[in-house]
């Protein structure tokens, strides 16, 4: 058994490993071959992102992108979890908003830019606030279906138990609809990453979307550019690998499996 | 199938057990839902006294409203006409003195065995909570299962934790909705006895709604047998045969091809 097991767990390892190297491989070969000399080979990435942790530039730039994503993205959890269950607990008060969130919804981050540098100025809190309005509204919205999703037998149940109002809302509404909210959360933390990005290239003057946008202008240095671009992917999966790790919680587990 | 038995109109409340003190009772009882713009009418003329302690079972093919009924009578839902009444009361809304039990899928899935059994004990002092939790645990054979969610029990043992969260609230009255209908039949036996077991411990006065002829004629002191669309009571059976019971006793039979008769079914296999 847990000979089979280990083979299992050396196999998911395994065949992922192989993957990426395949696609390196393909990568310095389609270099090579096309014999492009803006395109970088992963090597060059490599010696790149070495000479920038040598610096020290790399890690604040992280760090500030991420800062900026934690800022944003708490906040936006913070309004928006009690705003989308107020709004789902009151599905008449949610049919004079739903309106006006759905409007505001489909508009892309960036389209805020400007917005957000007229209200913050050029600087992190212009970044922080891009963040917050991608991971904002989808978590709105989650909350709202999710709350609304809860099966009529557990609010039954917890009404039938003598809770009323809050009470019924606090131990039984929102228990219920966690696992569908965290899936929200989980959205919105990408979209999160993603906007800082893009967020970065404009209002502020570092980061890893600021990396990326001056390492083009200041010497056209592509090896850095690509290397930022890997950077971000990697971070991105850290934060979702990490975030998947909250599915596993036994309170929140049961609406992640399949019950018989 | 045009006999009298059926065809009567049943205007007076039928009476519970004999020398029971009346805990519910429903007049003239009718509910109607709003379907595209049509009423559409569920029950009709639901009269019936239930006694306090008595075990008694709405049976019925689906669609007949049963549930409905029972629904109604929990507060969940309010009659479209007449009134429903326990304690002499008007029933206004869902009442922790009177507990419904769902299919197994009213456990709570995010709190473990323990918290979902003290669900409705939040207000006692911890230790009181506790000692009640591992009473009920213990009348409804979870011990070890303590710490156990939900999604990790059985069918059988989901419904367990249920009947054991509406006991350790100690209700007068437990509405049980098909409680045992998901569960194989082996394990739906087995809890049959059981909560004849708890019934008799404990006295509560219990409606049960079921479509299982068996299920009726095994558990009830009374069964009501309701047709469908609207639902009405059809005939009212007293099974008086003393627990526990012979289910090949010629009384059983008799009884139970009596209410098979009355629903149209006897002898059509």
């Amino acid at each position: 058994m847990s000979d089979f097991s280990g083979a299992q767990e050396t196999e998911r390892w395994l065949w992922p490993l192989f993957a990426t190297a395949l696609f390196l491989l393909f990568w310095r070969y389609a270099v090579i071959w096309t014999g492009t000399r803006v395109f970088p080979s992963p090597f060059e990435v490599r010696l790149g992102l070495a000479q920038l942790v040598e610096g020290g530039v790399l890690w604040r730039d992280i760090v500030d992108s991420i800062r900026r994503v934690a800022i944003g993205y708490f906040a936006a959890v913070g309004f928006g979890i009690p705003l989308g269950l107020l709004l789902g607990w009151y599905p008449s008060l949610n049919q004079i908003v739903n309106p006006v969130v759905q409007i505001l919804r489909p508009i892309s981050p960036i389209a805020w830019i400007p917005v957000a540098i007229i209200l913050f100025g050029v600087g992190d809190h212009a970044a922080v606030f891009l963040v917050f309005l991608g991971a904002f509204f989808p978590i709105v919205v989650t909350c709202v279906d999710s709350v609304s999703n809860v099966p009529l037998i557990y609010r039954r149940a917890g009404s039938n138990f003598g809770l009323t109002g809050p009470q019924l809302l606090a131990r039984v509404v929102f228990p219920a609809a966690l696992p569908q909210i965290l899936v929200g959360l989980r959205i919105a933390l990408g979209i999160g990453w993603l906007v800082v990005v893009a967020g970065e290239m404009i209002a502020v003057d570092s980061g890893l979307g600021f990396l990326i946008i001056d390492s083009r202008n200041s010497g056209k240095r592509y090896d850095l550019v690509v290397g930022a671009m890997l950077l971000i992917g990697v971070i991105g999966l850290i934060l979702d690998v990490l975030f998947r790790r909250l599915e596993t919680i036994k309170r929140i587990r049961w609406g992640f499996r399949n019950e018989p | 199938m045009s006999s009298s038995a059926s065809a009567r109109a049943v205007t007076a409340a039928e009476p519970p057990m004999p020398g029971l003190p009346i805990k519910l009772r429903t007049e003239n009882v009718g509910m109607a839902f709003l379907r595209d713009d049509k009423t559409l009418p569920v029950l009709e003329n639901i009269n019936l006294e239930v006694g306090n302690g008595e075990f008694v079972c709405l049976l019925g093919p689906s669609g007949c409203g049963k549930s409905t009924l029972l629904s109604a009578m929990a507060g969940f839902l309010r009659p479209t006409s007449g009134a429903i009444l326990i304690d002499g009361e008007i029933v206004r809304g869902a009442d922790p003195r009177r507990i419904f039990v769902f299919q197994e899928r009213g456990v709570f899935p995010w709190l473990t065995v323990e918290g979902n059994i003290g669900f409705g004990l939040r207000k006692l002092p911890a230790k009181e909570r506790a000692e009640r939790v591992g009473h009920y645990i213990q009348m409804v054979g979870l011990e070890g299962f303590e710490k156990s969610y939900p999604h990790e029990l059985s069918g059988g043992m989901k419904q367990r934790v249920e009947v054991a969260r509406a006991l350790a609230v100690n209700p007068d009255v437990m509405f049980l909705d098909e409680p045992f209908g998901a569960l194989d039949s082996i394990t739906r036996m087995v809890m049959r006895i059981e909560l004849l077991r708890i019934w008799q411990a404990e006295r509560k006065t219990i409606l049960f709604v079921t479509h299982d002829i068996d299920e009726a004629v095994q558990l009830a002191d009374r069964v009501v047998v309701m047709s469908a669309r609207p639902g009405r009571i059809q005939q009212i059976v007293s099974i008086d045969i003393p627990h526990p019971r012979d289910i090949s006793s010629p009384r059983y039979l008799e009884l139970r091809d009596g209410i098979l008769s009355q629903i149209g079914l006897a002898h059509r296999l």
